[in-house]
């Protein structure tokens, strides 16, 4: 086992922890501020694929075609959440669970009908092939632009929940909400900026990701249940716990799946090997929760003092 | 297009209206969902066929029942059981995958109905489950990963590197092969079912230096995996082979320039030079706007042996001994030139080698260059009691 192999998988790691992050930084805000439960978050990251594929092909320019979908993503979060979801933060979660489940369903059929099954977003042709990082390891161009677009993502979001008002505002509310209502924060306003930020998030992720894997019906349930495993690891409503969380998902998980078989192999016998690696690499990242919740029942960080 | 179709399926059901006799066939596929690509091809390609017949499978008008299994054995063989008991149809057909086939057609055997097989052809249905009403007009599942072996082997690969799916379909794929690869296998990687990034694999096999890859990844999955193989640059020093499903023009159409170059194995191409071949792709591209993929062309070749086996009993379908035997003798021009049923009603025929490259109007299509198998059964039949 070579170091640039080793160098490789932890770029991957990197690059799908911060691809999780974006997703889990909306979720965690919503759950954490408004104690929602929002099942349909993958949903509006699908719709971000699906935005970005149709403006890519308007345009004729990827940036472009990213830049529109984001907040036009973001549009729609705060349509749902003024004229549908507002509605819902004084039910308990069962409730918040089956209708937003009933929503990923609706709007899986909506775009099945305005958009068909899947949509093409091809990966712009500068960045389609490899580029020489160090002497003997090339990496995809394409997925160094993720990771770099993910970190800048990241520290903007740091500074604006950390050093803004706006910022602060958040912080209050997910720490404690009935005492920043009492102290005069316009609730409303915040959830509403709160879900179109956390949309906007979504639909970065969708359409960084829709050209490395596939744009159709159907991509957000997979990932939305990573992207909770992330927000319960780092403590529900902490951004810096998403962070953390999901970086820790995306190094366990591309971890467990490139050597996880080679340890089995040289422990076990191969038909056992080939047998139990691949089932338990599938496992790491739930292991790795509840190894988690057993010492930080709260999650690592979590926002409610 | 989906008017077309419904217009397609209208004709039939409006001819069928008039007759009093007529041939029912009940077509169960999975068209909805991530995976009804392969599905829809088959549909089309076999209402295409009736319609080009006038409606009519072997003189007799007919009536197509398309039921949609939604990727769900339980609904398949809820659809079957109602084909059989209300409708009454004469054969049934159309579905894709192994595990609803299996889980469908055992209640067809039951009721003596022959259920006419366009694409899954199970191991155990070719060996101690085989049924004297089971007709395959595709090719046994092993066969294309078999081919695949043999050209790995040819090719004088010393070291190969295979991925597929931790499933049963997946753990055969690669055992059909190993069947035929005399090489040393490095590595037999089972990722997860419906995965989507192979950032980690990749990163594997670049360590490795494999001589060959070889991947069993159907659908969306070998859609990203060859996407993601050719931005890591892999392509460049490692060979990828894939069964002839893993390239053909559902693949070529959302991967594009990447697909060019890809070694794959099948029973049919799109360039075969015989007269059949070139009246179906020209037909099923000037309906449907598009390339047909072997799915396509095992749906028509369905069509085509039903509409064989009716013609040749004369019109008297009940009498389904005389149906077998007509099925058997399969008097039809196949897309993929001559073949033969084996024992088990398995086809025996030739597997090419195909290599995706532009045709005379630039677009990306399968070349047949070369043949690795002849007169090519399967390693089951011997367990087959039927005679």
């Amino acid at each position: 086992m070579s170091w640039i192999l080793i160098a490789e998988q932890s770029l991957n790691g990197l690059q799908f922890g911060l691809m999780l992050f974006l997703l889990a930084a909306g979720l965690t805000l919503v759950f954490g501020i408004m104690d929602m439960i929002n099942l349909a978050h993958g949903s509006l990251y699908m719709l971000g694929a699906f935005l970005a594929s149709t403006f890519v092909q308007l345009t004729g320019s990827f940036t472009a075609g990213v830049l529109l979908a984001v907040p036009a993503t973001a549009v729609l979060g705060m349509i749902l959440e003024i004229f549908l979801l507002r509605n819902l933060y004084q039910r308990d979660h069962m409730a918040q669970v089956l209708a937003t489940f009933a929503l990923i369903l609706i709007i899986n059929e909506l775009t099945r009908i305005v958009w068909g099954s899947d949509a093409a977003l091809p990966m712009p042709g500068a960045l389609s092939g490899p580029v020489e990082l160090l002497p003997g390891l090339p990496y995809p161009a394409y997925r160094l632009v993720i990771i770099v677009v993910g970190l800048a993502v990241a520290l903007l979001l740091y500074f604006l929940v950390t050093k803004t008002k706006v910022g602060m505002l958040v912080r209050a509310g997910a720490s404690n909400r009935e005492m920043a209502l009492a102290m005069g924060v316009n609730i409303r306003l915040l959830f509403t900026l709160v879900f179109g930020a956390g949309a906007a998030l979504c639909a970065v992720a969708g359409a960084l990701l829709a050209p490395l894997l596939a744009v159709q019906v159907g991509m957000g349930e997979n990932i939305l249940i990573l992207a909770f495993v992330v927000i319960v690891i780092g403590g529900i409503g902490s951004i810096r716990g998403a962070l953390v969380g999901a970086l820790l998902v995306g190094v366990v998980d591309t971890i467990g799946r490139a050597f996880l078989p080679i340890v089995f192999g040289a422990f076990f016998q191969p038909r056992v090997a080939s047998a139990a690696g691949p089932a338990i690499a599938s496992v790491t990242i739930y292991l790795l929760m509840a190894v988690v919740l057993y010492f930080k029942p709260q999650g690592l960080f979590p926002a409610r003092g | 297009m989906k008017i077309k179709l419904l217009a397609a399926a209208l004709l039939v059901f409006s001819v069928s209206a008039q007759g009093a006799d007529k041939v029912k066939v009940g077509f169960i596929s999975t068209l909805s969902g991530p995976s009804a690509a392969i599905g829809v091809d088959i549909r089309d390609a076999f209402l295409l066929a009736v319609k080009m017949n006038g409606g009519k499978l072997g003189g007799l008008p007919a009536e197509v029942l398309v039921g949609d299994d939604q990727f769900k054995p339980d609904v398949g063989r809820q659809i079957a059981e109602k084909n059989i008991r209300q409708d009454k149809v004469h054969f049934l057909t159309g579905i894709v995958f192994s595990n609803i086939m299996l889980a469908s057609v055992p209640i067809a055997f039951e009721n003596k109905i022959i259920y006419v097989s366009p694409n899954a052809a199970p191991s155990p249905m070719a060996g101690k489950d085989c049924s004297p009403y089971l007709f395959v007009a595709s090719w046994p599942n092993d066969a294309y990963h078999e081919a695949a072996g043999q050209h790995a082997t040819n090719r004088g690969y010393k070291n190969a590197y295979l991925i597929a799916p931790n499933y049963q379909a997946g753990k055969d794929s690669l055992t059909g092969f190993k069947r035929y690869y005399k090489g040393n296998v490095v590595a037999e990687v089972y990722t997860q079912l419906g995965q989507l990034d192979y950032a980690a694999e990749l990163a594997q096999v670049r360590a490795a230096k494999p001589d060959a890859l070889y991947i069993f990844l159907p659908g969306g999955m070998g859609i990203n995996f060859i996407k993601q193989f050719v931005a890591s640059g892999l392509s460049k020093d490692v060979p990828l082979i894939v069964p002839g499903f893993g390239d053909d023009q559902d693949i070529i159409r959302p991967v594009g320039e990447a697909t060019l170059g890809l070694f794959d194995t099948a029973h049919w191409a799109i360039d075969f030079d015989n007269a059949a071949n070139k009246k179906f792709v020209a037909a099923f591209e000037k309906e449907y706007k598009r390339l047909p993929t072997v799915f396509a062309a095992q749906g028509w070749d369905t069509a085509l042996l039903i509409d064989a086996a009716v013609r040749d009993t004369k019109g008297k379908i009940e009498d389904v001994e005389a149906v077998r035997k007509a099925m058997k003798a399969a008097r039809f021009e196949s897309v993929r030139g001559p073949f033969k049923f084996n024992r088990n009603q398995m086809p025996i025929q030739n597997y090419y080698l195909r290599v995706v490259a532009k045709d005379a109007q630039g677009r990306l299509v399968n070349k047949t260059i070369g043949t690795v198998f002849k007169d090519h059964g399967d390693a089951y039949v011997q367990d087959c009691k039927m005679k």
